[in-house]
C-alpha cells in the first residue's frame, strides 16, 4: 500500500513538474507557429531592418521598435545596475545585519508594486519633470529608462546581496587581517568572489526590463520612430504587441506574433552573451 | 638554540577583560609574549584562547557588541588607544586562520595582496617579494611554475602555507596562528610545525592549539586557559612536566578537556 502511494506521489510530482516545462514549450511553439510563417512570407530583412511600420498599408518594419527596446533596456541598466549593486554592497557590508534584515525585505516589496503603478508615477511625476527641465514631450526614452531602472532594483539588489553574503567570512577576515580597509576588502576580494552572482542579478534585471510592457507603454510615449535623443518618444517591441493586438487581424496579427518571436530571440541572445561573459571570466580566474 | 637571545617582551597583555554583550569571555588576563619565541595558548574549547588571540590584532573589533577593557601593549604602545591605526596594526601583527583561507585569486595575486593593499604596484618589487615570501613559507618549489593558477586549486596544506606566505609579504613582526593545523593531516601538520620553528628566527609567533602535543613540540611558552581565565602561563617545559596549578595538571594529564 505504502509503495503504491509512494509511486503515485512520484508520478504526480513528475506530471506537475513537466507541466511547467510543457507550458514553456507550448508557448514557444505557439508563438513560433503563428509568427514564423509571416517572417518567411514578408522577408526577414525587410521585417527587421525596415523602419516602415504602417499596418494598414501592409508595411511591417520593426527596426524602430528593436532599437527602442535596446535603448530602453540599456538605459534601465545604466540606472538600475550601479544603484542596485552599490545598494547591495552598502547593505551587506556597512550596515549592521539587524538593519539589513529590515531593509532588504522592504526593498523586495518594490517588486510587489504592480507595474501599472510605476507607470502611473512615471506619467504623473517623472514625465513633467523631464518636460520642464529638459524639454521634449516628457513621455520618452529617458522616462522609460528611469522607471525600468527603478523597477529592476529589487531584482538586482536582492540577488546581489544573497551572492555577496554567500562570500565566506574567512575571505573578509583574511583580507582585513592583512591590513586592508573595508573598501579595499570589498573591491579586491568580495566583489571578485561574488562576481557571478552580481552579473546574474544584472542579467535577470535586464530580462525584466526588456520584457516589461505596461509601465513602458505608459511612460515611453509610444511613437514609432528611431530615437535620436533620450528625450524622444519611443515604442518598444513589447509595447507594440500590447497596443495593437486588440484590433489586429490577418497579416497584421501575424506580424505582431512575429514581433514576439524576435523579442524571444533578442532575450535569448542577450542571456547567452551574458552567460558567455560569465564563463569567460571564470576561466580566466 | 642554547645561545639565549636577549629576552624582550613584544606584547604585554594586562588586566584584559572582554565582553560579548553581557557574557564575559576573558577575565582579567595577563600575559607577556616574548620576541622571537613561540607562545602557545591551550585549553578546552570555549576557554577564550582564540578570543584572546584575536585581541592581539584587534580582529574582535569586527564582531558586533564586543567591549574590551585593559591594555594590550605592542612594543610598549597600547593598541587599543584611539590613535592606533588598526590597518597598520594588522600588518605588524598578522594572522593565520584555522581553515586555510586563500582568496579566490591566482596564487601570485594572493601573495602580493598585502602589497596591493599598501599601494605597492611596482612589478619588479612585487615579483621579488612574492618569490621571497613563497620561499619563506617553503612553497616556492611547488608553485613557481603555476603562479597564475587559482590558489583554490592547491591542496589544503599548500593553501595554508600560501596564507603564511601572503602574510610574510607584508613583513609582520608578530604572527598569530589560530589552530593553523586543525584542517590538516599529520604530515602536513609536521611540515607547518617545522616551518614555524624556522620562522621563529625572524618573527614572534603566538599559536592557539587544541593539540597539547603540538604545544609541547613547538612552543617556548605556554598559557593554559579555562573559562576565560589564564590559569597558568609559564615555560612550556614547566607547564608540561611540573605545572604549579592543579587545574593545569588535570588538563595536561587528560583528566578532562
Amino acid at each position: 500500500m505504502k509503495l503504491i502511494s509512494e509511486k503515485g506521489v512520484k508520478r504526480l510530482l513528475m506530471i506537475t513538474a513537466f507541466s511547467a516545462i510543457s507550458a514553456l514549450l507550448l508557448i514557444a511553439l505557439f508563438i513560433i507557429n503563428e509568427g514564423l510563417p509571416f517572417i518567411f512570407k514578408y522577408g526577414l530583412k525587410e521585417f527587421l531592418f525596415s523602419s516602415d511600420w504602417q499596418p494598414h498599408l501592409g508595411k511591417f518594419g520593426i527596426y524602430p521598435m528593436i532599437v527602442a527596446s535596446l535603448w530602453v533596456t540599456l538605459g534601465a541598466m545604466l540606472v538600475g545596475a550601479p544603484l542596485g549593486v552599490a545598494g547591495a554592497l552598502f547593505l551587506s557590508e556597512y550596515v549592521p545585519k539587524s538593519v539589513m534584515n529590515i531593509i532588504k525585505p522592504t526593498i523586495e516589496l518594490l517588486a510587489a508594486i504592480p507595474s501599472v503603478v510605476y507607470g502611473f508615477i512615471g506619467v504623473m511625476v517623472l514625465a513633467p519633470i523631464i518636460r520642464d527641465n529638459f524639454g521634449g514631450p516628457g513621455l520618452s526614452l529617458l522616462a522609460g529608462s528611469i522607471i525600468l531602472g527603478i523597477m529592476i532594483l529589487p531584482t538586482v539588489i536582492s540577488i546581489s546581496i544573497d551572492s555577496i553574503l554567500a562570500v565566506p567570512r574567512s575571505y573578509r577576515e583574511g583580507s582585513l587581517a592583512l591590513g586592508a580597509t573595508t573598501w579595499q576588502t570589498i573591491h579586491m576580494v568580495t566583489i571578485k568572489a561574488s562576481k557571478s552572482g552580481i552579473i546574474a542579478s544584472i542579467i535577470l534585471g535586464m530580462g525584466r526590463a526588456i520584457g516589461e510592457t505596461m509601465a513602458v507603454i505608459m511612460v515611453a510615449g509610444n511613437s514609432v520612430n528611431i530615437p535620436h535623443s533620450p528625450l524622444d518618444s519611443v515604442r518598444t517591441l513589447t509595447a507594440n504587441i500590447a497596443l495593437e493586438m486588440s484590433y489586429a487581424t490577418g497579416l497584421h496579427r501575424q506580424a505582431l506574433f512575429a514581433t514576439g518571436v524576435i523579442l524571444f530571440i533578442v532575450i535569448i541572445i542577450l542571456n547567452s552573451i551574458a552567460s558567455v561573459a560569465i564563463r569567460k571570466r571564470m576561466v580566466k580566474k | 638554540m642554547e645561545s639565549k637571545i636577549t629576552v624582550r617582551n613584544k606584547i604585554e597583555v594586562s588586566n584584559l577583560d572582554l565582553y560579548y554583550g553581557k557574557f564575559q569571555a576573558l577575565i582579567s588576563v595577563n600575559m607577556s609574549i616574548q620576541q622571537n619565541m613561540i607562545t602557545a595558548l591551550i585549553g578546552p574549547s570555549g576557554c577564550g584562547k582564540s578570543t584572546l588571540l584575536r585581541c592581539l590584532n584587534r580582529m574582535n573589533d569586527l564582531i558586533h557588541g564586543v567591549k574590551i577593557t585593559g591594555e594590550v601593549l605592542l612594543d610598549g604602545t597600547d593598541i587599543y588607544h584611539s590613535t592606533m591605526e588598526v590597518t597598520g596594526l594588522r600588518t605588524r601583527v598578522g594572522m593565520v586562520f584555522q581553515r586555510p583561507n586563500p582568496f579566490p585569486l591566482t596564487i601570485y595575486d594572493n601573495v602580493v595582496y598585502g602589497l596591493r593593499v599598501a599601494g605597492i604596484r611596482n612589478k619588479k618589487e612585487s615579483d621579488e617579494i612574492a618569490e621571497k615570501s613563497l620561499k619563506g613559507a617553503w612553497l616556492w618549489d611547488q608553485v613557481k611554475d603555476k603562479l597564475d593558477h587559482s590558489a583554490l586549486e592547491l591542496p589544503l596544506d599548500q593553501q595554508q602555507r600560501l596564507c603564511i606566505a601572503r602574510l610574510l609579504a607584508v613583513k609582520p613582526e608578530v604572527i598569530l596562528m589560530d589552530e593553523p593545523c586543525s584542517a590538516l593531516d599529520p604530515i602536513a601538520t609536521m611540515k607547518i610545525e617545522e616551518l614555524m620553528l624556522d620562522l621563529k628566527k625572524d618573527y614572534t609567533i603566538t599559536i592557539v592549539t587544541h593539540n597539547m602535543q603540538q604545544a609541547s613540540r613547538v612552543s617556548d611558552y605556554t598559557g593554559y586557559m579555562l573559562l576565560g581565565e589564564m590559569i597558568e602561563f609559564s615555560d612550556t617545559k614547566i607547564i608540561f612536566t611540573r605545572p604549579s596549578k592543579k587545574l593545569t595538571e588535570d588538563y595536561i594529564s587528560g583528566k578532562y578537556g
